[in-house]
């Protein structure tokens, strides 16, 4: 793309990236608590977070820098398809309004840090535990690499290259996570947000102005879209309808199963600051809508770009004068930041909570399990930088579609037992085996398209793996269940939800 | 009330209701703005089930 360095662009971007890094260091200090002294405090900012800095902190980490990148890069490619976030995006809402205070209050009551600790608590099952806690770290690795992909790509587009920049980035944040655990990305989230948000109101009402209105923004992609044929279009394809439900459907109920998107519920501080957050968050929803527009308004704007996913920083760099270009560069690459801090703090939690406490030291204090999160946090965050610097960008994308599918077979283990416990260990851990290994083997045999296709009747369906996974799942451990509770009537250690 | 939960994933998920071009609103095709709409209605239906909620503990 650029090869020329942008001056201007780059110095506002290197003022706001000094500024968060002040902040990520003095975030420590910040509602003050003993960092060191106890993981509810390095990895749960103190469990204390009201309702403003949980909608930061989560809108933050959910709705990533990548998204920003990728979701108008797949609207640019695909058309109508790509809006399926949207739908995704608002369906999770009541879902978190109806489950999450109660995995609140589960998780509150003992004291729980992971999901893997809450499926412990539920079934004493050291099995399920760590089967939760491994989908947890694997699915939140290869996320991580796509945050500093995305922060690669607006470097990139100032002219800087080669992948310095990008490693003295992450030293920076990985340096500051270890010093000040959640508060860090809490603290810089509010930063993140505000940029994002002023960036892309000022993009949906300048963008359109200047190209001539939202009508000829739709009319350029259809055309453009007419020309290119195949699966794209403004509107779907009579069979995309179901693949894009299905996405949709499976993506929400997958979202909420991650490391990150949990870490922010646990360190709300009660279960009505994740009511009201569910009634405030669809707002970045309507940001997201609005960001995938960007992917049209590039037609609009003739852009020609290599690759997808340059078309936003390429929008930005041709429609905007460059102090404002590097201000939202910097937005996108302070982005990666919030999301990249929790989600390896996420991680380093499962890692301390269900592996090393659960197999190696069972009796660790509380400053002993900070620490070794604080280790194991540098230690996730190397690898992800290990994964984007030496492995094909194609195996990140691949690996983070796969572990939507993987994620999502947690979903038993960990929602069913908030309602009721008639489900056996046993079960939930042979339904979370089958659903994955039947989702990777469909998507993998299908050149690791998230689709699956079924006949029935004559006629073929298209949908998304990860549910038709999830269904098997359910059902593989309800029959298990039932050979199980026939053979081992008695069950000891299982408690009732309350 | 909970039941205003479901309507977001009825209104959404069923792609035939609104897999249409028109009508357009401020140049946006109806597949757009419909589900732009969803947002704040979506945000209004969780509202109306929390308002109908006893509160269950000290803020």
């Amino acid at each position: 793309m650029a090869d020329r360095i942008e001056w201007v662009a780059l110095a506002v971007f290197i003022f706001f990236f000094a500024l968060v890094t002040v902040m990520g260091f003095f975030a420590a200090r910040w509602k003050a608590g003993p960092v060191s002294a106890h993981l509810d405090e390095w990895g749960l900012g103190g469990r204390q977070f009201g309702t403003w800095i949980t909608w930061f902190l989560v809108g933050g980490d959910f709705y990533t820098a990548y998204t920003v990148i990728a979701v108008p890069a797949l609207v640019y490619a695909v058309g109508a398809y790509g809006f399926f976030a949207l739908p995704y995006t608002i369906i999770v809402y009541p879902f978190v309004f109806a489950v999450m205070p109660m995995l609140w209050k589960a998780a509150h009551a003992k004291g729980h840090v992971t999901a893997a600790d809450v499926v412990h608590g539920f079934y004493h099952s050291r099995g399920l535990e760590l089967a939760v806690a491994i989908t947890g770290m694997v699915a939140t690795m290869p996320y991580i690499a796509l945050q500093l992909i995305g922060m690669g790509v607006v470097i990139k587009a100032m002219g800087l290259s080669g992948e310095l920049p990008i490693i003295a980035a992450f030293i920076i944040l990985a340096l500051y996570t270890y010093s000040s655990g959640l508060r860090a990305p809490a603290l810089i989230a509010f930063v993140k947000d505000t940029m994002i948000y002023i960036v892309v109101l000022v993009a949906v009402v300048i963008v359109p102005a200047k190209l001539g209105g939202y009508g000829v923004v739709f009319a350029a992609a259809n055309d453009a879209f007419t020309a290119k044929g195949g699966d794209t279009g403004l509107i779907l394809k009579p069979s995309q309808m179901l693949p894009y439900a299905t996405l949709a459907l499976g993506s929400a109920l997958a979202a909420f199963m991650y490391p990150h998107t949990l870490t922010g519920i646990f360190a709300s501080k009660s279960a009505d600051t994740i009511r009201k957050n569910a009634i405030l968050l669809p707002a970045y929803t309507l940001l997201l809508g609005l960001i995938a527009l960007l992917g049209y308004m590039a037609y609009a704007a003739n852009l020609k770009v290599t690759s997808n996913n340059d078309v936003v920083p390429v929008l930005f760099k041709v429609l905007f004068p460059s102090w404002f270009a590097g201000f939202a560069f910097a937005a996108i690459a302070i982005g990666a930041l919030v999301p990249a801090a929790v989600m390896s703090i996420g991680a380093a939690n499962l890692f301390t909570r269900n592996v090393w406490k659960s197999y190696i030291d069972p009796g660790i204090s509380h400053a002993g399990e900070a620490a070794v999160a604080k280790i194991a946090s540098l230690i996730v965050k190397l690898g992800a930088l290990a994964f984007t610097l030496f492995l094909p960008t194609q195996y990140a994308l691949d690996l983070q579609l796969l572990g939507g599918l993987w994620i999502l077979q947690t979903f038993p283990a960990l929602v069913f037992g908030l309602f009721t416990r008639w489900f056996r260990a046993e079960g939930l851990l042979l339904g979370w085996a089958a659903g994955i290994l039947w989702g990777s083997w469909t998507a993998w045999s299908n050149g690791l398209k998230p689709l699956a296709t079924i006949a029935l009747g004559g006629a073929s369906y298209v949908f998304y793996v990860g549910l038709g996974a999830l269904i098997l799942n359910i059902a593989v451990a309800a029959i298990t269940t039932l050979v199980v509770s026939w053979v081992l009537p008695d069950r000891r250690g299982v408690t009732a939800p309350s | 009330m909970w039941i205003l939960l479901l309507l977001p994933f009825i209104g959404l998920l069923w792609v035939p209701f609104y897999n249409f071009h028109e009508p357009a609103l401020f140049g946006f095709p109806f597949f757009y703005w419909y589900q732009l709409a969803w947002v704040p209605i979506s945000s209004l239906l969780i509202w109306l089930v929390y308002r109908s909620q006893a509160p269950d503990e000290a803020p």
